[in-house]
């Protein structure tokens, strides 16, 4: 992180920076992110994220909280420790049903979650440079890298921004 | 820019409110120093909450004889407030999981509040069997952890155990569910703050800044985590009902207890909101977000949900008139003309009668009458846990061991202190996280902003024809 020079726009509208984003892609602008204070709907299509893949991850979790489950009081009610409750036989998988389902979802949450922190890069000690303080409030900013970028290709990114409408700022 | 939204609509924002606006609104509660009518309520909970703290030393140290539980009644008020507090946080899940699947978008001005109190609710309610087992130093033989007695697990088969997996995941989730909603707030916060309180908040946010990757990686987890929530909320009540309904008591042994109990907590829950919500918005200015269509709406599912407690009471008697079986005619009998005929009536009339207020449309926007209705709901939907229990164990097979139930001062203390714990940590909740969700709200300000009423109307009316103008064509075509 050291030495980058961050070139950023701030925009006031989510629409306008709709229509900044796609003009940007249109100049084949490279991008380094976009930070917008609530989710913008519509803006990953443009800026061409893939689709997040977080349910696959839920479902893996969700399957290996069914498993250990089901598989644990299997192994504990038939193998470790045979008990008869009720007169009912040893294996009996409709009483299992309710802890396997609330495993399985403990499992899928937990999972999900940590893995959402764990690629977002996101922990209590994670102390991102904010761009600037109104991100967070009401400012839709569009960034570039600038740490290697010539002087004519600020100028051109500098222009954009004059065109697209935004309040051109820089962060070292 | 507008979105397509129904004119009949009404708006969830008013006050013409701006992006900025709604930061500086919901921010102001945690960074200016509380007023007196803070102080004063938080006085008195903690002082509850310190009386209830010390009931349940007492009990632990004199044991549960300081109760008045006997023989024939082993379940008092103890599981008669474990189930209720249980109910009462079913409505933030309701509100947070199953409104975001149906893009409700109203809930975006109660689910933050609503979600708090369901952690809160469930903390004490987790209390009350923790305590019941009277030795509490030997809780951990409820988890199934190796251990030096055999190995002697625990029983899988019980409902009971069900029970505590059912409770510990809804916990857990609904924990998660909400810190990580509350993230890109607390960076509204921390970017507005400064010394210690940012540094505090720079934990707290977890150092998001809303990229828009994140954002997408967000909300694609909020919807699978609502979609894990919803089949979770109901298996929680489900299980709660299947402690009572496995067993082989007449007037437990019911076929219709998961339903009617999940209705039941859903019910109570949105009266508890309600209650929260109408002070909160008041106190801290908070109308313009949490408006009289939000009490509208909740007024309406506790009128669907009343409605339906109350075909389930009747459904209840009519099937234990048509079983012909004696025992379960007379366990309803005695229901609502025994010995606890005043706990039955009191059930009755707070939980499906008074509801029935909520026809009138004038009487679902009165914050007065709303506010009354959801503390008689509250009342209502605690009778309706201590006539299930309470009644029903008071005469059971041997008339030689019925018996009677009043609680001892250490029982009803307890009860109190766990309302000291709710309002301390709802209180300290207020003060220290935004009551709205910030981001929430500011997505849906251009669809339900008062301002955009009128552009979205013209929008949507505009999308109408040319919707009617391309079927009229196609049809000249064909």
């Amino acid at each position: 992180m050291e030495n980058r020079n961050i070139l950023f726009g701030l925009y006031d509208d989510e629409q306008v920076l709709m229509d900044a984003v796609r003009e940007a892609k249109e100049d084949d602008l490279d991008i380094l992110d976009v930070y917008t204070p609530f989710p913008v709907h519509g803006l990953d299509p443009i800026l061409g994220l893939a689709e997040s893949r977080l349910h696959v991850v839920g479902f893996l979790f969700g399957c290996v909280g069914a498993l250990t489950a089901f598989l644990g009081m299997s192994w504990i009610f038939t193998d470790e420790w045979p008990m008869i409750i009720g007169g009912k036989p040893y294996w009996s998988v409709p009483a299992f049903i309710p802890i396997t389902f609330e495993i399985t979802v403990l499992f899928a949450s937990i999972g999900m979650v940590v893995v959402f922190y764990a690629v977002n890069g996101l922990t209590p000690r994670t102390h991102t440079e904010v761009l600037h303080p109104r991100i967070t409030d009401d400012k839709f900013a569009i960034a570039f890298d600038t740490s290697h970028a010539t002087e004519d290709e600020i100028k051109q990114l500098k222009s954009f921004f004059e065109r697209s409408g935004a309040e051109v700022h820089i962060k070292e | 820019m507008s979105a397509i939204v129904s004119p009949v609509r009404e708006p969830i924002v008013t006050g013409s409110k701006t992006y900025h606006q709604i930061t500086e609104d919901i921010c102001a509660p945690t960074e200016k120093a509380p007023n007196l009518m803070w102080v004063i309520a938080f006085g008195v909970a903690v002082t509850l909450m310190a009386f209830g703290v010390f009931c349940i030393l007492w009990t632990i140290w004199f044991g549960i004889g300081t109760w008045n539980l006997n023989r024939t009644i082993g379940w008092g008020w103890d599981i008669t407030n474990f189930v209720w507090w249980i109910g009462i946080g079913h409505a933030g899940t309701l509100i947070s999981a199953i409104l975001l699947i149906f893009r409700q978008k109203w809930r975006t001005g109660v689910n933050r509040a609503a979600e708090a109190m369901t952690i809160f609710a469930v903390l004490c309610a987790a209390l009350f069997p923790g305590i019941h087992v009277g030795r509490i130093w030997l809780v951990f033989y409820f988890f199934p952890v190796p251990n030096t007695r055999g190995p002697l697990w625990v029983n899988f088969n019980s409902p009971l155990l069900w029970d505590l997996f059912a409770i510990s995941t809804y916990f857990t989730v609904s924990l998660l569910f909400w810190y990580m909603g509350l993230i890109p707030d607390f960076a509204t916060i921390r970017d507005r703050a400064s010394g210690l309180r940012k540094k505090v908040y720079s934990v707290l946010s977890f150092g998001w800044v809303g990229s828009a990757k994140h954002w997408q990686r967000f909300e694609s987890m909020a919807l699978i985590l609502a979609g894990l929530a919803t089949p979770l909320v109901l298996s929680v009540h489900t299980i709660v009902s299947f402690d009572f309904a496995t067993s082989v008591i007449p007037g437990w042994h019911t076929t219709i207890f998961p339903p009617y109990f999940v209705a039941g907590a859903i019910f109570s829950g949105f009266a508890m909101v309600l209650t929260l919500m109408i002070i909160t918005r008041k106190v801290l200015k908070l109308e313009d977000y949490i408006t009289i269509a939000h009490i509208e709406a909740m007024n309406k599912v506790i009128l669907v949900t009343g409605t339906m407690v109350g075909v389930a009471y009747i459904t209840e008697l009519f099937v234990a008139w048509y079983s012909g079986y004696v025992y379960e005619q007379f366990a309803f009998l005695n229901r609502a003309f025994g010995i606890y005929w005043w706990a039955y009536f009191a059930m009755m009339a707070c939980n499906v009668l008074s509801p029935q207020i909520f026809w009138f449309k004038k009487m679902r926007r009165n914050i007065f009458v709303t506010f009354l209705m959801s503390i008689f709901v509250n009342i209502g939907m605690w009778f309706e846990r201590f006539v299930i229990i309470a009644t029903t164990l008071a005469r059971d097979y041997l008339p030689s061991s019925w018996s009677y139930y009043t609680p001892s001062w250490v029982e009803i203390g307890i009860f109190i202190g766990t309302l000291g714990i709710f309002f301390t940590m709802y209180l300290v909740f207020t003060r220290v996280a935004p009551v709205v969700a910030i981001a929430e709200v500011k997505s849906v300000l251009k669809s339900g902003g008062d301002q955009y009423l009128e552009v979205n109307k013209k929008e949507y009316l505009e999308v109408m024809e040319n919707e009617v103008r391309k079927q009229k064509k196609q049809t000249v075509d064909a």
